[in-house]
């Protein structure tokens, strides 16, 4: 069934991680993102890995959902490191007509692979952690100084809060005029995917129907309690660093720290 | 004769997470042909889960829904053939309607049977008296009807099909008084000429009382009771501790026998309920 489908995969709970200020949360992502592409040699990549291993056993989600997540870009990871594979220079340790496998290609295909597995689990860590609610709210204090360019960033935020919320909605309705056109005869399984596509028509339109119904709604409703864009509102829930956060942000340093020193230091391996 | 049968019929959510959640517990029925089956209880109760498995919408977890003895999922691939036989008018159907006309739309299931385009016309025209919509109206876009008339219509497509079995969740759910009265009058009318066999879903104790053969009382996915309207609604404590009531007048009558007054049980309509008044007044020589 489509409802089954979990989009936003926000875990409740009260790790360390959910208890962080969702701006720091965003800010340390974007500064991991970046770390991990800096990383020239795998001791600076291990010293990475350690850290982002640190954040996913801090996180108090189950590693079961970290797996989960990696499963959907298994492919990528393949093809990625496929690629690479054959891309080495130097002396081949396998070769089958024009293509050659060296050490080099090898350990080039385990970099890459290892910094694409971080990239997805660092994001996911943060997707876990952290509701849809509290990363708009995140996402609009820190677009706040965009400001200054006649950036609505407010009105942005507050489209996102909204989209974010009415996704389940729309998929118990999609789910909803499904059932109902089922009811009918309507034939959604079988057939080509011209055919397909054609059966969809009857759950798009009243779909589609009841979204613009919903806005108007929505709009109505806003109104009605007087919303008039971002200037002058205050905040149910004002964001506070607290020491927790300045001590993630300390650990993230020395985990930039580490990771330079690793580059300078360290022989490259390839 | 009986035409569908449940036999041992459950249904839960959510088979292996967190929020596993048994709808349907263990339900066993019988329906004749021809029989007019009012299905009550409060909100979450299983009530429409129940519906939704009687046209194989959704699969039962265990136990078997009988259409002419035969199990609806005997072959998996032929459902379809079963919900043109059991026909399903969802809560707010009209949120269903899509086609460019009324006319188109009610056509949908027949033309999805595939019936041949007289046989359309006829059926569709059929259908669209039944429920009261007249033929100006069929040419609309559905989108510019009113409330009730795009309920109407939406009603009408699954009539369409001709169904020998037809499953109303709510159908009567937002509409006024009179809308309610004569949309009822009406499914009421075409079950009497087409004789056929009729689920109905409703929160109103008043229409069910009025028109049901027999309710199914249902409570936490458990059917409850499964009787006349005479023997449910006599059943006042058990029904209002699975928070549900009876009509308002057997409930007065009710309470005018408890003060003593000679008035038969069981009574389900003002109609009734003013005939035995009267009654007992020229009784008693005050009228």
């Amino acid at each position: 069934m489509i409802r089954d489908v979990t989009l936003g995969q926000f875990m409740p709970g009260k790790g360390v991680i959910h208890r962080m200020d969702p701006r720091v949360k965003i800010v340390l992502l974007i500064a991991f993102i970046v770390f991990i592409f800096c990383t020239f040699n795998f001791f600076a990549l291990g010293v990475c890995t350690a850290a982002i291993i640190t954040a996913i056993v801090l996180s108090d989600v189950p590693f079961k959902m970290y797996l989960k997540s990696l499963k959907v870009i298994i492919v990528i990871i393949l093809i990625t490191s496929l690629l690479n594979i054959f891309y080495g220079t130097g002396d081949p340790i396998f070769q089958l007509g024009f293509l050659k496998i060296t050490l080099a290609g090898v350990y080039r295909a385990i970099f890459v692979s290892v910094r694409i597995v971080c990239l997805i689990l660092i994001s996911s860590c943060l997707t876990f952690t952290t509701s849809p609610t509290d990363l708009t709210d995140a996402i609009e204090r820190l677009m706040k100084p965009l400001k200054v360019f006649h950036i609505k960033v407010h009105e942005i935020a507050m489209m996102m809060t909204i989209a974010l919320r009415f996704v389940p909605t729309l998929l118990e309705e999609t789910d909803k005029i499904m059932s109902a056109q089922k009811a009918r005869g309507a034939d959604m399984e079988s057939g080509g995917m011209i055919k397909k596509i054609k059966a969809m028509t009857p759950v798009l339109i009243p779909l589609f129907v009841s979204a613009f119904r919903r806005a108007y709604e929505l709009a109505v409703a806003m109104e009605c309690r007087c919303y008039r864009g971002g200037d002058g509102r205050t905040r149910m829930k004002t964001l506070h660093m607290k020491p927790l956060d300045f001590g993630c942000v300390g650990f993230a340093a020395a985990v930039l720290a580490g990771i330079i020193l690793c580059n300078i230091f360290l022989p490259a391996v390839i | 004769m009986s035409i569908i049968e449940a036999k041992n019929l459950c249904f839960t959510y959510g088979i292996n997470t967190p929020f596993e959640k048994k709808a349907v517990k263990d339900i066993n029925l019988s329906v004749n042909e021809g029989e007019v089956i009012g299905l009550i209880g409060h909100t979450g109760s299983g009530k429409s889960t129940f519906a939704q498995m009687l046209n194989g919408l959704i699969r039962p977890t265990s136990g078997q829904v009988l259409l002419d003895g035969r199990d609806i999922w005997e072959n998996p691939k032929e459902i379809r053939k079963i919900r043109f036989r059991v026909g399903m008018v969802f809560q707010y159907p009209e949120y269903q309607l899509f086609d460019e006309t009324v006319y188109k739309d009610i056509s949908f299931g027949p033309r999805n049977k595939g019936m041949n385009g007289d046989e359309i016309d006829k059926t569709v025209r059929k259908a669209a008296k039944f429920v009261g919509l007249s033929d100006k109206l069929l040419q609309k876009s559905p989108f510019d009807l009113s409330g009730g008339e795009k309920r109407r219509a939406a009603i009408a497509g699954v009539i369409a099909m001709d169904p020998d079995v037809l499953v109303l969740d709510e159908p009567t759910a937002g509409l006024d008084p009179k809308g309610r009265d004569l949309l009822l009058a009406q499914i009421m009318q075409y079950h009497n000429e087409r004789k056929n066999t009729i689920f109905i879903v409703s929160h109103s104790m008043e229409d069910i009382s009025r028109i049901a053969d027999r309710i199914m009382v249902m409570n936490k996915g458990n059917l409850e009771m499964f009787d006349t309207p005479r023997k449910v609604f006599s059943e006042v404590e058990k029904l209002e501790s699975m928070g549900l009531r009876v009509p308002q007048v057997t409930k007065i009558m009710m309470l005018l026998r408890e003060k003593g007054y000679d008035i038969p049980d069981g009574i389900l309509t003002v109609e009734q309920a003013l005939y035995e008044v009267v009654n007992l007044l020229k009784r008693e020589g005050k009228l």
